[in-house]
Order: structure tokens, then C-alpha cells, then sequence
């Protein structure tokens, strides 16, 4: 593959009278990992938000594999093949694991009418189709969660319902996968099992790139290629991660002046 | 994971002792006959859940979902055989289905997508007043009109919904309670629907037999014409049952379960949530409508006072009580909510202010309702 699988050029959210991102460069290429650091409020997630159509930029142009995708809303990112995980876990928790993975996997089911109500020996086929992924997927992200396929969201423990939400964004084969901060309310030592997960699944998804929001300078040493600073909404680093943390406006920003 | 099906007697068993009570129900008189019948029903329903019962009724039902719908029709049929001559216990039994009809349209509306409609029985209105003109003043056949009333009240709907999809929450809800009351309004100040007088409707007419002559059969001796109406109102019932039971166990009850649940993870995933709530709630309306268009060729008469907001909120709380998102639950409750004020005259004059307690106690006690909804299960058999 040639040249980088998602260039944004130029974006910038705005809210009121504040710059949540300010003129982001950013380059992302095929199979790459990249961490995307900072401090609280520097804008991280409001950079996935602009990325998948939640919020709408104010300028700045993304595209991915060529094609602009600048602005469109979440359904039409989803359908070119970008998806994510949410800080705060925003799984359907009454809903059983395969019915998560499901809707992330919405844009290879059938939706019609018909198909869904008379055909029912082909939607069967089709279910059944999809148990098998579904376990598959599971089995190789984690083995044990396999056996739980039929269980509710809400009868998970929290590592687990990490693990799910990272399959529910995995399952329809994304090109880009944007993970926002999946350590979050995890101990050091489950956010080292889902990264180790992560790591082994990625292996066999080649082309996959992943972006990592992560507070733990820890994780990000270990897994990712290439890391980018932000604060205040903009870019101030970007480059290996032992350049980065050596790079003194990082430390200032992480750390204040002195 | 066809060879673990569990055996249907289960399914048997509770469809004659449901049957033996809705019979007794409908049938008795005594007041205090009414209400232990009203106690032990709960009770059954409460202690069968605790233990286990009513799981392993739920699990062979679902194991054989065609089995558990021909039987408990052949239930009700049996029921109606026994009250052949009863008028009244027949008018409520045909009610009920009716109201099992609009309450398994707003289990789509709610229970799966989560859209509040208060104005259930303004939609039910549409389609009791459509049937009206479309009798008074075509000579299409009944069945093609009952079709119409479901599509015209659908259409309605789905233009309602429209400044719905703009807003969130209350606010949706208080676009259908608007709505709701500008309908009644609509219809007492309008002349060419009669005005607040009503009109009155001819009685149906199905393949050139008239379903208000009185029949007799044979050794069964007289039977009541409303026993035809409680046989279409069971079948349109049943068929509803079975539709919406199909629609969850595909990707588009997922997809509606999707919107419910989380708005803003079914978009980033590529569920157009406009589009789901559309067809849920034109769906949903459709079911209110043929509903409205069998009760007003039943009742013979329409006007505006049959169509309250007052009902609508019934409607709600039938839902709530059911269990909220399962179809089952909406039997024992539109049982319960529609025959118990005619048959307690202490209640009737009551009945809004008792279930909007019933409701707070349920919401407050038990928020899943009586029968809490289950696991999707995509087939029989599923996940075993």
C-alpha cells in the first residue's frame, strides 16, 4: 500500500468561543499503532469525536484510503471502515455478548424487511454464520469469553467488558480502529492482559492501524510505533515515544513549568 | 443444537389453566370472586417466577414458538366456545385482544425502540374512523378496509414522527400527548365525522357473511354474534404475537434494541437511527389501527369520547405492568387492566387514579414488570 491510509489536514473543532482542536496535522499508515497523548481537556477525544462524525468540524479536510471523508456522520465513517471504543463503556449491557458484538458488526447483516421476517431458513444460515464469528473472534481475543457468548453485558467483569467493546469494534474487519482509553477504570495489571490481547489479535488483522488514547506512559512505551502530543488542542510532539518524553514541552504540559 | 429442544407439554399445560382462568374471569360475577381470581393471578404469576416455573415455560415455549401460538389460540377458542352466549364477557374478551393488539404496537414503539407514544388510542382512533368513512361510503370489502384504517393510522404516524426524530426524551413524549389530545379536539369540532355525536359504522362483513347475525350451532345452540368479533380480534392478536415475536429474533429487533440502548454507539456502528424509529413507530401505529378499524365495525358506533387520553395512558401502563419489551407480558396485563374496572364497579369510577398507582408501585418495586423480558433468542434452541 501506498502512501498513508488516513491524512487530516487542517482540523479544528470548535465549541462557542473555544478551539477544542486546533488545526490538526495527522498521519496514519496501514497497520501502524500510534499513541495519542496528553493532558485532560488537551483534546484527544475530541479528536476521535471529529474523526467518527460525532461532532462536526469547523475546518480542516480527513481522508481515508483517498477518499474525503470530511464531516460525514457516524454511520458513513463507520461504513468506510473506521470504528471505536467509548471512554466510558457504552455497551448495551442488558443485551447478551453476541447481540454487542452484532450491532458492530451491522454493516455485514441483512437489514431488509423481508429477509428479516420470511426468509427466516436464510436469516438462520446468516445467525448461525455469525455465532461461529463471533465465537472465533472471541476465542482468539480471549479464549474464556468464548463460552460466555450468551450471557449478558451486565453479568461481565469490567476487563471483560473492555474486551467486548474492543470485539464489537472489531468484528466487521475496520481499517482503523480507535481505542479512547481503554485502561479506564482497569488495574495495571487487566490493561496489561487487554493490551497483550490486542497485540496477539492484531497479528492476525494485518493492515489493521490503531490509535491509543492512554494515561499510562507505560502501555504506550510498550505497544505503540509513533506517539502525538496534544494540549490546549494542538499537536506540540510527535515522533517515538522516547523522543517524546524527552521533548521539553511535553514535560511542561504534563508536568507545569520547572 | 436442535437435539436438546425441550418437550411442549409445558406450553399445553399453562395455555388450559390460562384459558381455565380467563374463562373464570370473564365469566363469574361475585365481587369477591373477581378479586381473588385478580390476587391469584399475580400470585401465580409471582411464585411461578420465583420458582423457576415460569422459566422452564418460557424456554419450551420458545423452543416451539409455532406449537405455542397454535395452542393458546386453540385456548382462546375454547374460551370463546364456552362463553358462546355471554354478550358482555365476549365484548371484553374481543376488547382485550384488541388492546393486546395496540399494546404489542407500543412494546415495538417502546419496549424495543424506546419512543414514549402517548396517543396509543389516538391512533387506534385513526383507524376506528377511517374503518367508518371507508363502510359508510365505499363499497370496498371489510378486509381491505381494516388493511387501510392500519396503513392510514401508519401514515399518520409517520408524519408525526418527523418533528419527533428532532427532539429527545420528554420531549418526544410530549409531541404524542399533543397530539393525543389535538385528535379529540380534531374530531368534536369536525361535522363531516360527526362531531362529538360520532358516527355509526355498519357491522363487518367478511366474504358475504355478515359477522352481526346471531348463529347457531348446531349442539353448541345459540351463539352470540360477538363471538365472531372476539374470533377476528383473537386471530389479529395472534397474528401481531407472532409478527413481533419474529422481528425480535432477527437483526431488526437488534437494531431497535441498538437505538434504545445507546444512541450514540448504534451511530458510530451504522444504525440510521431515523430510519429505526420510523419503522417502529409506523409499525407500531399500524397494529393501533386495524385494532381501532375491527372495534368500530364491532362496537357499531364511534365518537370521539371512546378515543381519551385517558386510554392512552392505560395503554402505557398495560406495557409497564407486562413487563416492558415482552409481548408476553402484555396478555396478563391487558387482561387485568381492561376487565377488571368493568367488573369491579367499587374501581370503575377509580380506575385512572388505581393504575397510575399500579404503575408508580411497579416502577418503584419491580421496574422490569410482571413478566421481565429474556435473552434474545434468535431460534429455538438457541444458545444451548
Amino acid at each position: 500500500m501506498s502512501g498513508p491510509e488516513l491524512v487530516v489536514d487542517g482540523l479544528t473543532v470548535r465549541f462557542g468561543g473555544l478551539t477544542a482542536l486546533d488545526a490538526l496535522q495527522f498521519r496514519l499508515s496501514a497497520g501502524e499503532f500510534v499513541g495519542l497523548i496528553g493532558p485532560n481537556g488537551s483534546g484527544k477525544t475530541t479528536f476521535f469525536n471529529a474523526l467518527t462524525g460525532i461532532y462536526a468540524p469547523a475546518s480542516g479536510q480527513v481522508a481515508l484510503s483517498g477518499k474525503d471523508i470530511t464531516g460525514l456522520p457516524p454511520q458513513q465513517i463507520y461504513d468506510a471502515g473506521i470504528t471505536r471504543t467509548f471512554q466510558r463503556l457504552r455497551l448495551a449491557s442488558s443485551l447478551s455478548v453476541f447481540d454487542n458484538l452484532m450491532i458492530g458488526n451491522h454493516r455485514n447483516l441483512s437489514h431488509g424487511i423481508i429477509a428479516n421476517l420470511f426468509a427466516r431458513q436464510r436469516l438462520k444460515n446468516e445467525i448461525e454464520e455469525n455465532v461461529a464469528k463471533s465465537r472465533l473472534l472471541l476465542e482468539q481475543f480471549s479464549a474464556p469469553l468464548a463460552s460466555r457468548l450468551f450471557d449478558p453485558v451486565s453479568q461481565l467483569t469490567m476487563i471483560d467488558r473492555r474486551r467486548v467493546e474492543v470485539c464489537r469494534a472489531l468484528i466487521s474487519e475496520p481499517k482503523i480502529l480507535l481505542l479512547d482509553e481503554p485502561s479506564a477504570g482497569m488495574t495495571h495489571e487487566e490493561t496489561r492482559a487487554l493490551m497483550d490481547d490486542l497485540l496477539a489479535s492484531r497479528e492476525r488483522m494485518p493492515g489493521l492501524a490503531i490509535v491509543l488514547i492512554e494515561h499510562e506512559m507505560g502501555v504506550i512505551e510498550r505497544v505503540t510505533d509513533r506517539c502525538v502530543v496534544l494540549n490546549y488542542g494542538e499537536k506540540i510532539a510527535e515522533g517515538s515515544y522516547r523522543e517524546v518524553a524527552s521533548n521539553s514541552d511535553v514535560r511542561t504540559a504534563y508536568l507545569g513549568e520547572d | 443444537m436442535k437435539s436438546n429442544r425441550r418437550g411442549y407439554w409445558p406450553v399445553i399445560v399453562t395455555a388450559l389453566a390460562a384459558a381455565m382462568f380467563v374463562f373464570l374471569f370473564l365469566y363469574l360475577e361475585q365481587q369477591w370472586e373477581i378479586v381473588l381470581l385478580a390476587v391469584g393471578l399475580i400470585a401465580v404469576l409471582f411464585s411461578s417466577a420465583r420458582f423457576g416455573l415460569l422459566r422452564r415455560v418460557e424456554l419450551a415455549a420458545s423452543d416451539h414458538p409455532r406449537t405455542t401460538i397454535m395452542v393458546n389460540v386453540l385456548a382462546a377458542l375454547l374460551v370463546i366456545v364456552l362463553l358462546r352466549n355471554e354478550h358482555f364477557a365476549l365484548l371484553m374478551l374481543a376488547t382485550v385482544c384488541l388492546y393486546v393488539t395496540i399494546c404489542l404496537g407500543l412494546t415495538l414503539q417502546f419496549g424495543y425502540a424506546g419512543i414514549v407514544n402517548f396517543a396509543g388510542i389516538a391512533f387506534f382512533g385513526i383507524g376506528a374512523y377511517t374503518a367508518a368513512v371507508l363502510s359508510l361510503h365505499s363499497a370496498l370489502p371489510h378486509l381491505l378496509v381494516i388493511v387501510i384504517s392500519g396503513l392510514v393510522a401508519g401514515l399518520i404516524g409517520s408524519l408525526l414522527i418527523l418533528p419527533m426524530l428532532r427532539t429527545r426524551g420528554h420531549y418526544a413524549a410530549l409531541v404524542t400527548i399533543a397530539f393525543g389530545i389535538l385528535f379529540r379536539t380534531f374530531l368534536e369540532v369536525n361535522d363531516l365525522l360527526g362531531g362529538p355525536q360520532g358516527l355509526k359504522v355498519p357491522g363487518m362483513q367478511v366474504f358475504g357473511w355478515s359477522l352481526n347475525d346471531n348463529i347457531s350451532l348446531g349442539p353448541l345452540g345459540a351463539v352470540s354474534f360477538y363471538a365472531s368479533y372476539a374470533v377476528v380480534a383473537l386471530l389479529l392478536a395472534a397474528g401481531a404475537y407472532a409478527l413481533i415475536k419474529r422481528l425480535e429474533r432477527s437483526w431488526l429487533g437488534l437494531n431497535l434494541d441498538a437505538v434504545r440502548t445507546d444512541e450514540t454507539a448504534a451511530a458510530s456502528f451504522g444504525i440510521d437511527l431515523p430510519r429505526w424509529k420510523i419503522f417502529a413507530f409506523t409499525a407500531g401505529n399500524c397494529l393501533a389501527g386495524v385494532a381501532g378499524g375491527v372495534y368500530a365495525m364491532m362496537s357499531g358506533f364511534i365518537a370521539p369520547a371512546s378515543f381519551n387520553f385517558g386510554d392512552s395512558l392505560l395503554l402505557v401502563s398495560i406495557v409497564l405492568l407486562g413487563g416492558s419489551g415482552n409481548p408476553l407480558g402484555v396478555l396478563p396485563a391487558a387482561l387485568l387492566v381492561v376487565v377488571l374496572p368493568e367488573k369491579l364497579q367499587v374501581i370503575q369510577e377509580y380506575r385512572l387514579l388505581l393504575f397510575a398507582v399500579l404503575v408508580i408501585l411497579i416502577l418503584r418495586f419491580r421496574p422490569e414488570g410482571l413478566l421481565p423480558r429474556r435473552m434474545r433468542e434468535y431460534f429455538a434452541g438457541w444458545g444451548r
